[in-house]
């Protein structure tokens, strides 16, 4: 496998795990949201990051090439080949924390896809080109609620103060630069970052809320090094495939 | 602000919240060509979310093109009471149907 | 859905002055008319209907729970997309009902409160676990096969809103017992662990499937007025029954018994007989008594109140952009 290939293969890696574990996390929320129009809601944006996840692990499977499908990825994988940024692998149990973490990575998403759609990859492009309408709606989504949030009672505008501030140390993670070898050739994540910024100010500003300052927590999700957090999801997510090697379900 | 979510355990409310997001109408065009259909209801809290979650609950399976939302309590129904004055004196007007006129044989295109 | 009348406020609040005429609403029924919110129709007919529309409500959306705990676990992501789509389908189901509840007058939200406060109750069946993944096979294949068998004949249900309903979750629904089967299927055919899991599966799940039918006719005392009322159209048994004889060739296309040494083709009924059914045991589900009643309520309750604060956020925010709106204008 030439180097560049491996490149390629960790950066839709990264791209399939984020949207793998978030959707797992989003999955938690179905019969758990504030109100039942709301699981509706939360269920279909799960769905869409599971298909995204889907394609992207799909073909990193191709890119190896030694046959791994993507529910050997999903699930034969340990911890530290996991290549998901740390903002998606941790706990996402309160409301506005979901918000939060929503508005920030599909706002991503839909720069990074964007970007991608043009790619001169046409597996990545296609795929991209798919989900940014997708990932466009999480943001609609996400947004809409920040802003009620933020500007609703003054409990809620403190909640979702917290909450965003929470996420805060791990969004810089998401704008990791790319590898020299790939530039050109598909989105470069640190290219991105201004433009996802400008667009959650501006979500931010008008839910009453303020731009966290808080300084970035350590990176490494892409490298494999993760919050203790993402272990437990894995557990939970590959223990019934595991438990039975070779079988079909 | 009404009370917020905390309950001390000891509210007969068990919402939580005595707070309720108003019933909104949806009506769905299944395609282009074709009316909006009523669909069904949900609540929301304002117009913006009751056309996002009419969305998400009303065209999961690619049911419609375009949707419109109406707060329930804005629309003005006919009454069943009504119904006698209202539609009955429309059912003897024969004549506004084509059926009621005749036609001389071999007459075509009319 | 809801077609042709409105479940607002003030339009649709029942009129308990307006004399009822029950020689119309006889003759409606009689024609197979179908009753819309705001006819004029009989009390009992009306509380019927309330109750059975938000205790069917009810039992789609406490039925995510059993489900939506395998969700994080699926054994493949082709597994976890659909049971995600098929829980988010129940939560569909619960507002499409609630919604059809919601034309004769009452607010979902009180509904919502009776069901937390125990005093409206939901489908016994989902308060069994789901102790593993074939249990997920049978709710579909079991479970939705008996609330398909009890639905059909609802959409023609002589209340137009439920009746539609009923039409646009049967529809939907298609897909939920087909899943639940080739869940099994593929088990029972897969290695000996998996499918003694899909055995033990239908063990558990077969005889709550029955029961989900109700009592037996002859101890079924509210049925001969729904009858009448054409909100139901078949007995209890007679729906058990169609169950039962449309479910026997599919367990043995599945390679998987049923656990009922009783059960046989009876040629002369030209259906199958099957054995006694222990009702104690429902009645002891209903009574709050079975293995998940106190979890299944306690998951809705706390989730409700978790959101009140988001619930409660939305409505300020409403309100202020309304006023907002007004004072620019």
């Amino acid at each position: 496998m030439t180097s560049a290939k491996t490149l390629l293969l960790d950066y839709t890696l990264g791209l399939a795990d984020d949207a793998l574990v978030s959707a797992q996390r989003m999955g938690w929320w179905i019969s758990r949201a504030p109100e039942l129009e709301e699981d509706v809601a939360l269920a279909n944006i799960g769905l869409d990051q599971l298909g995204q996840a889907r394609s992207l692990l799909t073909y990193a499977g191709q890119l190896e090439g030694v046959g791994r499908t993507e529910d050997d990825l999903a699930y034969l994988r340990d911890e530290r080949d996991f290549r998901n940024v740390k903002l998606v692998e941790r706990p996402m149990t309160d409301f506005g924390v979901a918000m939060a973490r929503l508005l920030v990575f599909a706002t991503y998403q839909l720069h990074l896809y964007r970007g991608l759609s043009v790619s001169s990859d046409d597996t990545l492009s296609g795929v991209a080109a798919k989900a940014v309408k997708e990932v466009a709606y999480h943001v609609d989504h996400a947004a809409h609620w920040v802003l009620r949030l933020g500007d609703g009672t003054e409990e809620s505008h403190a909640r979702m103060q917290a909450a965003l501030d929470a996420e805060w140390p791990y969004v810089d993670e998401l704008f990791a630069p790319l590898d020299p070898s790939l530039a050109g050739h598909v989105a470069d994540p640190a290219a991105l970052r201004e433009d996802v910024l400008t667009d959650v100010r501006r979500v931010v500003t008008e839910a009453t809320l303020s731009m966290p300052e808080v300084s970035p927590a350590l990176g490494g999700g892409r490298e494999g090094l993760h919050t203790e957090h993402l272990g437990y999801l894995l557990a939970e997510l590959q223990h019934l495939h595991r438990s039975h090697p070779g079988a079909t379900w | 602000m009404a009370s917020t979510g905390s309950t001390d355990g000891k509210n007969p409310d068990p919402t939580g919240s005595g707070r309720r997001w108003p019933l909104w109408e949806v009506f769905v065009r299944a395609r282009r060509g074709l009316s909006h259909v009523h669909a069904g209801s949900l609540h929301a809290p304002d117009a913006e979310m009751a056309l996002r979650n009419a969305r998400d609950l009303y065209t999961r399976r690619g049911e419609g093109v375009s949707l419109w939302v109406v707060r329930s309590s804005d629309i003005e129904a006919s009454t069943p009471d009504e119904r006698d004055s209202f539609f009955d004196p429309a059912a003897d007007k024969i004549y506004r149907h084509p059926t009621f006129y005749d036609v001389p044989e071999g007459v075509e295109h009319l | 859905m809801y077609g042709n009348d409105f479940g607002g406020d003030q339009h649709t609040r029942h009129e308990p002055d307006r004399p009822h005429d029950d020689r119309a609403f006889t003759a409606l029924l009689a024609g197979e008319g179908r009753v819309e919110p705001r006819d004029d129709m009989p009390e009992g007919y009306r509380k019927t209907l309330v109750r059975q529309i938000a205790q069917h409500a009810h039992s789609e959306i406490i039925g995510m729970q059993p489900e939506g705990n395998w969700i994080s676990r699926a054994p493949s992501l082709r597994r976890k997309a659909i049971l995600m789509a098929k829980v988010q389908d129940e939560a569909g189901h619960g507002l499409y009902l609630y919604a059809a509840a919601e034309t004769l007058g009452v607010d979902r939200a009180d509904l919502v409160d009776q069901l937390h406060s125990g005093r409206q109750k939901y489908s016994s069946i989902f308060n069994y676990p789901t102790l593993t993944w074939a249990d997920v096979g049978a709710i579909g294949w079991l479970v939705d096969g008996a609330a398909i068998t009890n639905q059909v004949p609802l959409c023609r249900c002589s209340y137009g809103p439920y009746a539609r309903a009923m039409v646009r979750v049967c529809k939907e629904e298609s897909f939920h017992q087909r899943q639940g089967f080739e869940i099994l299927y593929t088990l029972s055919h897969g290695t000996p662990s998996q499918k003694a899991m899909a055995q033990d599966a239908v063990n558990r799940y077969w005889w709550p499937s029955l029961m989900m039918f109700g009592p037996p006719d002859d101890d079924s005392p509210n049925s001969a007025q729904s009858m009448a009322w054409g909100i139901k159209r078949f007995s209890n048994d007679e729906l058990r029954q169609r169950f039962v004889d449309m479910t026997v060739p599919q367990a043995q296309a599945l390679g998987l018994t049923l656990p009922d040494p009783d059960l046989r083709w009876n040629d002369e009924r030209g259906g199958y007989d099957y054995g006694e059914i222990d009702f104690t045991e429902l009645f002891e589900v209903i009574r709050g008594n079975g293995p998940c009643n106190t979890e299944r309520m306690a998951h809705k309750r706390a989730a409700h109140q978790a959101g009140a604060w988001a619930r409660d956020a939305a409505e300020a925010y409403a309100e202020k952009h309304a006023r907002r709106t007004e004072s620019v204008a």
